[in-house]
């Protein structure tokens, strides 16, 4: 038989660029968020927030320690929020806490991310007595309750924005773990990963080279998952006054209106808004992470074969000589 | 001095225990993966490992290639004795020790180009002092394996290649740190018919250019007797014959190998029906292995002795020397 | 002659948002009479498990399907599902790929099958578990093993569950969809001798899909080779093997191996055409060792090419090799005529 020309083989090839599943991991996110409109509302409200606090000494019509007027005005053309119980702009306010809640939000977020990414991968790939080891450590630190051991910090060490933020990291860390641990497991049981093992290579290239770049995903997911838990946290615990003093957060916002008296005088404008904010964070960050989380499932994407309706289209004339 | 020599090999899994078992102390069951197995491997020959799924032909490549550890028995390659090495002595052997997988969708990582994938074994094992100089080993070996012309297939991703592609592209990866064995678990079984035969002859081609020596998994008989020199088929993690290729498919002196042709499949079906031996039953379970001789549960040809004396590999009389059975009966066909 | 089933210019599109539509299925046209065993062969990609999906009506959502599917002369893919409906499993019955992996394995397995005959018959409960026991003996599997969870069951056993289902409602059709492809190769006999069996005894009609064309071979009576979507030729098991008419049947039979012959196995170069784009001409000419310069432009038809044998190619409109060989950068052409001796 005379072989094929080469020509033959490059037809099969298709020249344009993109191919159907980028394996670029950003590229992948990127097309998540674009496809997927609870994606793109989530990133698109959390980037609108992050520029916001970022901006916000730009942009605040007054500053934070200004008082502009009365306390509890209601919200006029000028102050469109109203003023607090200090006479202070409500919406400046919010921009200010705004700032100070994403920062202990993504800063505590890093520490649990971190430390729980490096606990799960080591543990899920190294099993036997180091993963025994490892989840001990993180059962340990699972029951560790965050309400007293706030109040502890606080008493002992005083509560400043730091202390806040080495707490919350301190204690979160261990979803991320048990999380990344679980996929730790099953990825190593792939067969690219034996074969890696089978061609001599060691522990810190499988990791590095082939782990890692599996477990992104679900990092990222996981991780702006944990975002809006953390800043959800900072406002408990700000709002049963473990919060630091001498900052303004979303949290202090929502403890000044509740111990201050807003509510008895009616000043809604002053307790509202702060609360409705950190839904709405916690809202964008839930709608990013979890469509990020269902893209790296292909089974939740893919229906199953199940007896639904399908389209028939009605048979077309013939194309001459078309026969059965 | 055979490549590749197994003598007595032995490894044995513990089946885990439920929980009223653990709670009751009763000993885990010792599932007999591997039991009592012994062949070599020479240089430039493929030895074909043929049996149904369970038999232990996947479990005995593990062991050689220490990615198990065995129980007893002992594995000399390159006339060194390496049952009990170190994993990290035995990182510098790796590299003449290579495997190829049996699903190429899975045994590439998606992530990682075709030229990547290729380079790891070169970066592994110290091959190449430069990136540029890599990347020349990694295209001339693409050309070795007819992926040509290699610029086209350096830089793709696995998914953009067919099944065949990419395990072309995996031997090609075993095939750069040039290893003097190659273990192909099932190297053609996830492929379509038409393209198997092009993987097959291209392992065949490695064999005799290169001097390398090939160990073959396979379940397919047919394919063993178009390209393996050697045959051992495995009944229960013991090789129950083995022998040259062509002997073996045309004189099968176990009963098991007797089944397995007839149920191979054959172009002319004149007088199948007839006489064929098909099986019934399925192997035995490997934690409790029939008494005597391992197959005589579903043996058409058992008698009593078979339960008492249990049969080793021996020449069969009449035929060429290296044609050797474990039955006690086979000097009767 | 009627036949009890017919499928005709059967078109499926799979579509998907933003992406071109894939045409998996272009055109297969296939017959079954009464108790007749058809084999459906081909390779990944080919559209033969769409095929029998749209023979059944199983396909997603995101599927189109134009043609028709005639049972008893009657066509039941005119309405959709709606027209389909009353003959699943009455009268078309399918052992999925997979189907011994898809039972609940929580619940016994004998349960499962009487639950299936309980809700399509309306049977009381206890007809319901006879009429389960009748079916799994009727497949083989011991008495003493029917009420075991499907963990319990081996391999074959499970499968032979899975056809036991299939059964459930007397079915005059059985499609098989690769029944045997995760099983061994004793265990895949023994279940070919079983669908036989049944066939024979219960007056059914198979048709079987599988990649492993000697295994079709040895339980039908004909074959239908599929190839990028369309059927491209039809014949007896014994003219496929003998007088191929069409190239890729010849190749795929030479890269078929055989435990009696000493030739060398052969592979076809290169791979299917892309279906979500259209193909032009013959689907086969960038691999054919035969292909001419009407191959490129005009796609073949599957005509009759003798006594119940049908195959699309242009080859066999020419009584004698074709006197240009294709003039563009492609393949070459053999001189050495065609290969199936006919004049």
């Amino acid at each position: 038989m005379i072989p094929v020309e080469q020509p033959a083989l490059v037809e099969t090839f298709d020249e344009d660029p993109a191919p159907a599943v980028s394996a670029s991991p950003a590229r992948q996110l990127w097309r998540t968020v674009r496809h997927s409109p609870s994606a793109s509302i989530g990133a698109g409200l959390l980037l609108v927030l992050i520029l916001v606090a970022i901006l916000a000494p730009v942009i605040a019509p007054f500053g934070p320690n200004t008082q502009a007027g009365a306390p509890f005005t209601p919200p006029s053309a000028r102050h469109l929020l109203g003023l607090d119980d200090g006479g202070y702009d409500v919406l400046s306010l919010l921009m200010y806490g705004l700032r100070v809640s994403l920062l202990v939000g993504f800063a505590a977020t890093l520490i649990s991310s971190l430390v729980g990414t490096v606990v799960g991968i080591v543990a899920g790939y190294f099993g036997g007595f180091v993963d025994g080891l490892f989840m001990r450590v993180t059962d340990y630190f699972l029951v560790i309750p965050l309400l007293p051991f706030m109040i502890v910090v606080a008493d002992v060490w005083g509560a400043n924005l730091l202390h806040i933020i080495v707490v919350i990291g301190a204690l979160s860390w261990t979803m991320t773990a048990v999380v990344i641990r679980a996929q730790a497991r099953t990825i190593r049981e792939r067969t690219f990963v034996r074969r890696a093992q089978a061609m001599g290579a060691g522990h810190t290239r499988i990791i590095a080279r082939h782990l890692l770049p599996q477990v992104m995903p679900l990092v990222v997911a996981n991780t702006v998952l944990n975002i809006s838990y953390a800043i959800f946290t900072e406002t408990a615990l700000a709002f049963l006054g473990l919060g630091d003093p001498t900052q303004i957060s979303l949290g202090t916002m929502i403890e000044h209106a509740f111990l201050r008296a807003d509510i008895s005088e009616g000043a809604w404008w002053a307790v509202i808004p702060p609360g409705a904010l950190v839904a709405i964070i916690v809202i964008a960050c839930s709608l990013l992470g979890r469509a990020i989380e269902d893209s790296l499932n292909p089974r939740l994407r893919t229906a199953h074969l199940s007896a639904r309706v399908f389209r028939v289209r009605p048979t077309r004339p013939r194309n001459p000589g078309r026969t059965g | 001095m055979a490549l590749l020599e197994i003598t007595e090999l032995m490894k044995y899994h513990q089946r885990p225990r439920g929980l009223v078992q653990t709670l009751l102390r009763q000993p885990a069951e010792a599932v007999h993966a591997v039991d009592d197995v012994s062949f070599t491997v020479d240089k430039g020959e493929m030895l074909a490992l043929v049996g149904e799924s369970g038999c232990g032909k996947t479990t005995t490549a593990q062991t050689i290639l220490r990615l198990l550890d065995p129980g007893a028995g002992t594995i000399r390659f390159r006339d060194e004795d390496i049952t009990t090495f170190s994993q990290r002595r035995l990182r510098s052997l790796r590299r003449q020790m290579q495997i190829v997988y049996q699903d190429p969708y899975e045994s590439l990582d998606p992530r990682l180009r075709v030229g990547q994938s290729i380079e790891e074994p070169l970066q592994i094992h110290g091959i190449g002092q430069s990136a540029r100089e890599r990347r020349a080993l990694v295209t001339q070996v693409l050309a070795r394996v007819d992926l040509t012309p290699p610029g086209l297939y350096i830089d793709r991703y696995p998914h953009e290649l067919s099944g065949g592609q990419r395990q072309r592209v995996a031997i090609a990866a075993a095939l750069a740190v040039q290893p003097q064995l190659l273990i192909a678990d099932e190297p053609v079984s996830m492929l379509d018919v038409s393209v198997r035969a092009g993987i097959m002859n291209l392992l065949r081609g490695l064999c005799r250019s290169d001097g390398m020596g090939i160990l073959m998994i396979t379940h397919d008989l047919a394919i063993a007797g178009h390209f393996a020199d050697r045959i051992a088929v495995m009944y229960l993690g013991r090789v129950v014959e083995i022998g040259d290729a062509r002997e073996v498919l045309r004189n099968p002196k176990h009963p098991y190998t007797q089944a397995l042709c007839d149920v191979a499949p054959r172009h002319r079906r004149t007088g199948r029906s007839a006489g064929l031996r098909i099986l019934g039953g399925e192997p035995a379970d490997a934690a409790s292995i029939p008494s005597g001789c391992r197959f005589r549960t579903r043996c058409p040809k058992a008698e009593d002795r078979c339960s008492a004396e249990d049969p080793q590999l021996r020449q069969m009389p009449g035929r060429p020397a290296g044609h050797q059975a474990a039955c006690l009966l086979a000097d009767q066909w | 002659m009627a036949h009890l089933l017919e499928v005709t210019d059967l078109n499926v599109w799979f579509t998907s948002p933003g992406r071109p539509d894939v045409h998996a299925v272009r055109g297969a046209s296939l017959a079954l009479n009464s108790q007749e065993r058809v084999g459906l062969v081909g390779e990944s990609g080919c559209g033969k498990s769409t095929t029998i999906l749209a023979m059944m009506g199983l396909l997603p959502s995101s599927a189109v399907v134009s043609g028709q599917v005639l049972l008893d002369e009657k066509d039941i893919l005119a309405n959709g599902d709606q027209s389909m409906r009353p003959h699943r499993w009455r009268d078309l019955a399918m052992v999925f790929q997979g189907a011994m992996n898809a039972f609940n394995p929580v619940r016994r397995v004998s349960m499962q099958i009487a639950d299936a005959i309980a809700v399509r018959r309306g049977l009381a409960r206890r007809d319901a578990r006879q009429r389960a026991h009748e079916l799994l003996e009727m497949v083989g599997i011991p008495r003493g093993r029917m009420d075991g969870y499907p963990h319990e069951f081996s391999g074959g056993m499970r499968q032979r569950a899975a056809i036991a289902l299939a059964l459930a409602c007397e079915p005059r059709v059985l499609l098989a969809d690769e029944p045997t492809t995760a099983l061994d190769v004793m265990v895949q006999a023994q279940i070919m001798e079983l669908l036989q069996r049944l066939c024979h005894e219960q007056g059914l009609a198979l048709i079987l899909v599988s990649h492993d064309l000697p295994l079709v071979a040895q339980v039908c009576e004909r074959i239908n080779v599929m190839y990028a979507g369309e059927v491209v030729e039809q014949g007896s098991v014994d003219q496929l093997y003998d007088q191929p008419r069409h190239p890729y049947t010849r190749l795929l039979l030479a890269a078929t191996p055989d435990l009696d012959s000493e030739e060398e196995l052969a592979s076809i170069p290169g791979t299917p055409p892309r279906l979500d784009r259209p193909v032009v001409g013959c689907p086969f000419r960038p691999r054919c060792d035969q292909a001419f310069d009407r191959c490129r432009h005009e796609p073949p038809l599957l005509k009759p090419v003798g006594q119940g044998q049908a195959a699309a190619c242009h080859l066999n409109d020419h009584p004698a090799p074709p006197a240009a060989p294709d003039s563009g950068q492609d393949t070459k052409v053999e001189a050495s005529g065609r290969t199936d001796g006919t004049a």
